[in-house]
C-alpha cells in the first residue's frame, strides 16, 4: 500500500434514485459518485429537496439505489436483500439522526447498549464498551439517565455514543445539529470530528448549517440530485478552534 | 435486551397494560369457567358408573343414562352368572321420583338402591353415619351439598317418598349429579318398596367378570343370553351418558363453545393493544432496523412483549378462576380445575399471544426504514 494514499471505505458510483410512483415519480438522485475516505469528516450540503438525505439512505444501506453500485468495505452491496443489508449496516455502518431517535424507556447506557445487543454483543464486555463510549462523549456522569431528562446536545451525544459503540467504518449524520443551539451543536460537530480522525474511519454529514463548516476536511456541494462541487479544507481543525474561542470573546465582551 | 425494551415498552404504557392483562384475565377466567363446568359436569356425569364396581351393565334397551333407565327382569341377574367369566351380578334400581321435604312441597330425587353387603354401588365420601346404618328402618343416605333442597337439617330427619317415611341415617359429601337431582341412596328393597317397583323388576344388573375374563367376550356372550336387555361395557356405558347430557342436549357443546368464545374475544383484545402498541413505537422499530437489527430480533421484542402479557395475565387470570373454583367446590354445579386444565390454560394463553403478535409483526415488517430520517 502506498504511503498516505487515502484509504477508500465507501465508494458509490452512478448511483440514480427515483422515489415514489406513477405521476408522483420523482428522480430523487441522477447519477451520483463519491468516495468517502477513513479518517476524514465530509460534509454533504445543499439546498433543501437537493435529495441529501436520499443520498444518505442510500450510502447507509436503507435504501437500495435504482442504478448504480456501492462499495463499503470492500463489499459489494448489490443484490442484497432486506436482510443481508440489516447485516451490513450492523457491520460496517453508524447513524446521527436530526431526532436522536433514542429509545426513551431505555437509560443513556441501555441505548447504547441495545445497539451492541442487535450486533450479539451482550454480557459486562457490552456494558465496558457502552461505558467507554459514553465516556468518549463525554456522558459518564449520565449513564443511568434517561433521554427525556437530558438535553437535546446530551442525546445527541448519546446518539453518537451509540453509533460509535459498534465501531462502524462508516458514520452517517443526517442534519446531526439542526435540533440544536450554536453551544450544542458544536460540541456534537467537535465529537464527530474527533471520531473522523480515526484512520480506520470515515464520517459524512448532511448539514444546512454554515456554522459546521469549520470541522469539515472535505465539502461536497449537491443541487438537484447531482454532485455540484468539492472542496477540500486543510486545517480544518484548528479553524475551529479559534472560532469557538473567538465566539467566547464575543459573548464575554 | 429484547426482553428489557419489550417489558419497557410494556409498562410504558399503563393504561394499555391494564386493558390487556384485563382482556387476557377475562379470557382466562371465562375459559377456566368454561372447561371447569365441562370438566366437572363430566365427572358429574359418570360419577355412578365408575364408582359401581362393575365391569359390564346390563340394563334396558336404549338407556341413554344412568338415571334415566326401564326396568328390566330381575331373572337377568341369573343369566349372568350362568355366563362364564362372571364372577359376580348385582341388581341395582334407580330411577326418578318424588320427595316429600318434612318442611312442605316436593322435589324430584333420584333413588339408588343396592345391597351395601355386595359391595356393589355403595355412597362413598360418608361424613356423617356409616353404610351400614342403611340396614335400619326407612335409613336413607343424603349428600350435604343437597340438604337445603330435601328441606333437611341433618342426620335423623325425616321425610317422605311415595306413601313411605325416610329417615337419614348418613351424609355424604361432594355426590352431586349433573341433572342437580338429588341423590338418595337406600337399599335394594327399600328403594323398590319406595318406588313401587314390581318385586321381579330391577334397573340394572352390575356384572364383575372374575379376573383376566375379557370384558368384550363376556359381553357378546351376555348379549346371547340376555336377548331382552341391553349389555354395555363401562367404558360404553360412559361414554354414552356423556354423548347424552354433553352432546344430544347441548350442554357440553355450549360449554365448550363459550370457551372458544373467550379465546377469541382475548384474541382480539391482546391483538389490538400489541398492534396499538406497536404502532406507537414504530419509529423505534425503524431505528432498530436501521441499527442493523434482524427482522428475528424485532420479531423477538414483539414475541417478548406478548409473552410477558401472557404470564402476567395468565397469573391474574388464574389466581381469579381459582377463587371462582374455590367458592363453587361446595354448590350443586362445581367448577373443577385440574394441573392438566392448568397446563393448557397456559399453553392456549401463550398461543393466544403468540397469534396476536402476527399482525402486529406484520406491521414492523411493513414499516420503510427509512422513516428514521426527517423527511
Ligand atoms: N418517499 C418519497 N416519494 C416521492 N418523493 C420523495 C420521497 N422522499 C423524498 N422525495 C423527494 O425527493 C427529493 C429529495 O428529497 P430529500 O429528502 O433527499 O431532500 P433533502 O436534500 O434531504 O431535503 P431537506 O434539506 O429538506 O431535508 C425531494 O424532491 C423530495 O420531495
Ligand atoms: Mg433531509
Amino acid at each position: 500500500m502506498i504511503a498516505d494514499a487515502p484509504n477508500v471505505v465507501l465508494d458509490a458510483r452512478d448511483i440514480v434514485k427515483e422515489l415514489g410512483q406513477g405521476a408522483g415519480k420523482v428522480r430523487a438522485l441522477k447519477g451520483v459518485s463519491l468516495q468517502l475516505n477513513a479518517g476524514e469528516l465530509t460534509l454533504l450540503m445543499g439546498p433543501s429537496g437537493s435529495g441529501k438525505t436520499t443520498l444518505l439512505s442510500i450510502l447507509g444501506c436503507i435504501l437500495t439505489p435504482t442504478e448504480g453500485t456501492l462499495t463499503i468495505a470492500q463489499e459489494p452491496t448489490a443484490g442484497l436483500g432486506p436482510e443481508g443489508l440489516a447485516a451490513l449496516r450492523r457491520r460496517h455502518i453508524g447513524f446521527i439522526f436530526q431526532s436522536y431517535n433514542l429509545f426513551p424507556t431505555l437509560t443513556a447506557e441501555e441505548n447504547v447498549r441495545l445497539a451492541l445487543d442487535v450486533r450479539g454483543e451482550r454480557g459486562s464486555e457490552a456494558t465496558v464498551c457502552a461505558q467507554r463510549a459514553l465516556q468518549q462523549v463525554g456522558l459518564r456522569h449520565k449513564l443511568k439517565s434517561y433521554p427525556a431528562n437530558m438535553s437535546g446536545g446530551e442525546q445527541q451525544r448519546v446518539a453518537v455514543a451509540r453509533a460509535l459503540a459498534g465501531s462502524p467504518s462508516v458514520m452517517l449524520a443526517d442534519e446531526p445539529t439542526a435540533a440544536l443551539d450554536s453551544e450544542n451543536g458544536v460540541a456534537v460537530m467537535q465529537l464527530l470530528s474527533e471520531i473522523a480522525k480515526d484512520k480506520s474511519r470515515a464520517v459524512l454529514a448532511v448539514t444546512h448549517d454554515p456554522r459546521t463548516i469549520p470541522f469539515a476536511n472535505r465539502i461536497l456541494r449537491i443541487e438537484d440530485g447531482l454532485i455540484v462541487g468539492e472542496e477540500r479544507r486543510a486545517e480544518g481543525v484548528e479553524t475551529v478552534h479559534e472560532l469557538a474561542r473567538n465566539r467566547k470573546r464575543k459573548a464575554n465582551a | 435486551m429484547t426482553l428489557t425494551l419489550a417489558f419497557r415498552n410494556l409498562f410504558h404504557d399503563r393504561v394499555r397494560l391494564a386493558v390487556t392483562l384485563v382482556g387476557i384475565l377475562f379470557s382466562i377466567v371465562l375459559v377456566a369457567v368454561q372447561l371447569g363446568l365441562y370438566l366437572g359436569a363430566r365427572t358429574m356425569i359418570i360419577s355412578m358408573i365408575d364408582r359401581a364396581d362393575g365391569d359390564l351393565w346390563i340394563m334396558a334397551y336404549g338407556t341413554k343414562n344412568f338415571e334415566e333407565a326401564q326396568p328390566i327382569s330381575a331373572r337377568e341377574k341369573y343369566a349372568a352368572l350362568a355366563t362364564p367369566g362372571v364372577a359376580r351380578a348385582i341388581p341395582l334400581v334407580a330411577s326418578f321420583t318424588d320427595w316429600r321435604k318434612p318442611t312442605g312441597g316436593s322435589t324430584l330425587v333420584v333413588v339408588i338402591g343396592a345391597e351395601y353387603e355386595d359391595r356393589g354401588l355403595a355412597p362413598w365420601n360418608v361424613v356423617e353415619g356409616d353404610v351400614s346404618g342403611l340396614g335400619a328402618r326407612d335409613a336413607v343416605m343424603v349428600d350435604k351439598t343437597y340438604l337445603a333442597e330435601l328441606g333437611l337439617k341433618g342426620v335423623g330427619d325425616t321425610a317422605q317418598i311415595g306413601m313411605s317415611r325416610v329417615r337419614v341415617t348418613g351424609l355424604t359429601e361432594g355426590i352431586r349429579s349433573f341433572t342437580v337431582t338429588p341423590y338418595i341412596f337406600t337399599t335394594l328393597t327399600r328403594a323398590k318398596s319406595l318406588l313401587d317397583m314390581p318385586a321381579d323388576n330391577i334397573t340394572y344388573v352390575l356384572v364383575k367378570l372374575q379376573p383376566g375374563a375379557d370384558p368384550v367376550a363376556v359381553r357378546d356372550m351376555l348379549k346371547v343370553k340376555v336377548p331382552d336387555s341391553e349389555v354395555l361395557t363401562r367404558a360404553e356405558f360412559r361414554e354414552r351418558s356423556l354423548n347424552h347430557w354433553l352432546f344430544a342436549t347441548g350442554a357440553g357443546v355450549a360449554l365448550i363453545g363459550g370457551a372458544i368464545l373467550g379465546l377469541v374475544v382475548g384474541t382480539v383484545i391482546v391483538a389490538q393493544t400489541l398492534y396499538s402498541s406497536t404502532k406507537d413505537h414504530l419509529n423505534e422499530f425503524a431505528t432498530l432496523r436501521a441499527l442493523g437489527s434482524s427482522s428475528g430480533y424485532i420479531h423477538r421484542v414483539i414475541l417478548a412483549q406478548a409473552g410477558l402479557s401472557a404470564v402476567l395475565g395468565y397469573a391474574l387470570g388464574m389466581a381469579i378462576a381459582l377463587a371462582i373454583v374455590y367458592l363453587s367446590e361446595h354448590t350443586a354445579l362445581p367448577i373443577l380445575m385440574t394441573p392438566a386444565l392448568a397446563a393448557l390454560l397456559l399453553v392456549l394463553t401463550i398461543a393466544m399471544c403468540a397469534i396476536s403478535a402476527i399482525s402486529a409483526i406484520g406491521k414492523v415488517m411493513r414499516i420503510d426504514p427509512a422513516m428514521v430520517f426527517n423527511r
